[in-house]
């Protein structure tokens, strides 16, 4: 299958799967109405009521795509939500790419001197129990602070930091185990031919690592997605998905249906984030090897 | 012990000596309380173009003797000198290949490409290192199957382009570590007959370690036969077979040779009964 074919059948997939969630919705939706929000024949309440506050038709909130951004403004909210995504997922992208160099780097680091792995993998590990709350900040602050003379720091950049933060991790840690796959005789081949530990690396542990990278790649996408919306939220960096979504929640009684669309959107950006990176697996598909639980 | 008659007398290396093992000692974990001995002064000359195996049960050393040929470890004491030069010297050079108990292909590479494998390290140009890589897949009858994935070829052809890929660069020296230890008996037996054509064919001197012997004798000039802990050598026995076919599997003469090889075994475990400690 050509990747583009893929590509397209992920996508038909989603919209299948969103086609059965306003189904369900739909249907929940009017058993409530019809039942008094109750369950059906019993006196017990639905776990969720269904009056249009908390549950506004679904239909409306596909409709609420095609309608103004909002009173004071004409632009079509859809409009404006695609701008949105191409500004968190350029935030997503571009950290990413950076969390993924890190990550590779700290991880060859890591096979290279076993003392460095030592000493590394903890504070690696220990990274990810910091709140991203509490860092989003930080990042921000140092991030106003960076001068970095050629290029000015702007604050879109201190969220992709926050990307990078959340993708140099499985990264890193995937990635080593990646790296350290080989078996010992595959090892000692390359021995045997007096290779280099550069050539090793580039001709036996990196191409043994990929299955161990896939995976790894797939939850940083995700990730990075989640860390930008709620990097601009926590830094109030105008201009993305993460700002839409904050706005949407303060209209959220008089206008409902635009923030189930805009977190509609959000999620429909990971998943398409996700299944781009996915592609990467296309390379790695016709090698035998499967894929290593992340 | 029956160990004294067929002992060689240390060799002195020379032009037709592929392998010099002389007065050569290995311990694991020297001063350590797992201290082990794994080998104790072994002295072992190998000649150019001979097939030697190496037998022995578990854990009598073969195993280490050849990587220590192989210069992937470091003997404790005594020297290894192949091509009449130590054996990290040899190394650096690449003047031998080798094949493992696994084929130990590269899943993300044609078969074509595993074999090109060593030529691209020697930093060959593209053309020729595709032409010899084709070169040796038809020796090893495999040619049809250079674009497959080695995942698509069964164990005893993944084997034979293990064997392809250290040939590839013509090294002088075949080291084999139980290559067809994973096979079939059927496909083993068809291996061994392919191996020796084209060892015949490509003038190669081999070292094979195996737990085999029948295999052992059907394949080698001279069988070394090794005792455990700590690793002797205990025999080494000269097979005179004559041409090798399969008809020579059901001759007298191939018995007689297995006999031969098995009193020697079996004088190993009688030689040294347990608690006996002959260090």
């Amino acid at each position: 299958m050509s990747l583009l074919a893929r590509f397209v059948r992920r996508l038909l997939l989603i919209a299948a799967t969103l086609l059965v969630l306003g189904g369900l919705w739909t249907g929940y939706k009017a058993m409530g109405q019809a039942t008094g929000d109750q369950w059906p024949l019993t006196n017990r309440d639905l776990p969720v009521q269904t009056d249009n506050e908390t549950m506004p038709p679904a239909i409306d909130i596909v409709t609420r795509f095609f309608q103004d951004e909002g009173s004071a403004s004409s632009t079509m909210l859809l409009t404006t939500l695609i701008g949105n995504c191409l500004f968190t997922l350029r935030e997503a992208a571009v950290g990413f790419a950076a969390g993924f160099v890190i990550g590779m780097g700290l991880a060859i680091v890591m096979l290279r001197w076993r003392l460095a792995e030592r000493g590394l993998l903890p504070y690696v590990i220990a990274s990810q129990t910091v709140p991203l709350i509490a860092l989003v900040p930080v990042i921000v602050a140092w991030g106003s602070q960076i001068d970095l003379g050629f290029m000015t720091w702007e604050p879109w950049m201190s969220v992709a930091l926050v990307a990078t933060y959340l993708t140099f991790f499985p990264v890193a840690v995937n990635g080593l185990r990646g790296l350290q796959s080989p078996s010992r005789q595959s090892i000692e081949l390359m021995e045997s031919y007096a290779a280099p530990w550069r050539v090793t690396l580039v001709k036996l542990r990196l191409p043994s690592s990929l299955p161990y990278l896939v995976p790894a790649l797939r939850l940083a996408a995700a990730a990075s997605i989640v860390g930008a919306i709620v990097g601009e939220i926590s830094a109030g960096v105008r201009g993305g998905l993460g700002r839409a979504i904050l706005d949407s929640a303060i209209y959220y009684l008089s206008d409902p249906p635009r923030l189930y669309a805009c977190v509609l959107t959000a999620a429909f950006l990971g998943l398409t984030f996700v299944s781009l990176v996915g592609l990467v697996d296309t390379f790695t598909a016709k090698r035998r090897p499967p894929e290593v639980p992340a | 012990m029956t160990t004294s008659a067929a002992r060689p007398a240390t060799p002195a290396p020379t032009a037709a000596t592929a392998v010099a093992i002389a007065a050569v000692d290995k311990v694991f974990n020297v001063g350590k309380p797992n201290q082990v001995e794994a080998l104790l002064g072994i002295d072992l000359s190998i000649a150019t173009g001979e097939f030697v195996s190496l037998i022995g049960p578990s854990g009598c050393g073969k195993s280490t003797l050849l990587r220590l040929v192989a210069d992937l470890t470091d003997p404790t004491a005594g020297s290894v000198v192949v091509n009449g030069k130590p054996a990290a010297q040899a190394r650096r050079d690449r003047d031998y290949g080798m094949a493992f108990q696994h084929a130990g292909l590269f899943d993300w590479r044609t078969v074509v490409r595993n074999v090109e494998l060593p030529l691209e390290l020697e930093g060959w140009s593209k053309a020729r290192r595709r032409e010899q890589a084709i070169k040796m897949l038809e020796l090893v009858k495999l040619a049809d199957f250079a674009e497959h994935r080695p995942f698509e070829l069964s164990g005893g052809m993944q084997q034979r382009v293990a064997i392809a890929r250290a040939l590839s660069f013509e090294p002088s020296l075949l080291l084999m570590d139980e290559p067809f230890g994973a096979l079939d008996e059927m496909t083993r037996e068809h291996m061994q007959t392919e191996l020796l054509r084209i060892c015949a064919q490509t003038a190669t001197t081999v070292v094979f370690v195996t737990h085999s012997i029948p295999e052992a004798v059907y394949l080698s000039d001279r069988v070394v036969v090794m005792s455990p802990r700590p690793g002797r050598v205990a025999e080494v026995i000269t097979v005179k077979l004559g041409h090798r076919d399969d008809d020579i599997r059901e001759a007298s003469v191939f018995y007689d040779a297995i006999t031969a090889v098995r009193d020697a075994l079996r004088g190993i475990e009688r030689g040294s009964p347990r608690g006996v400690d002959d260090r």
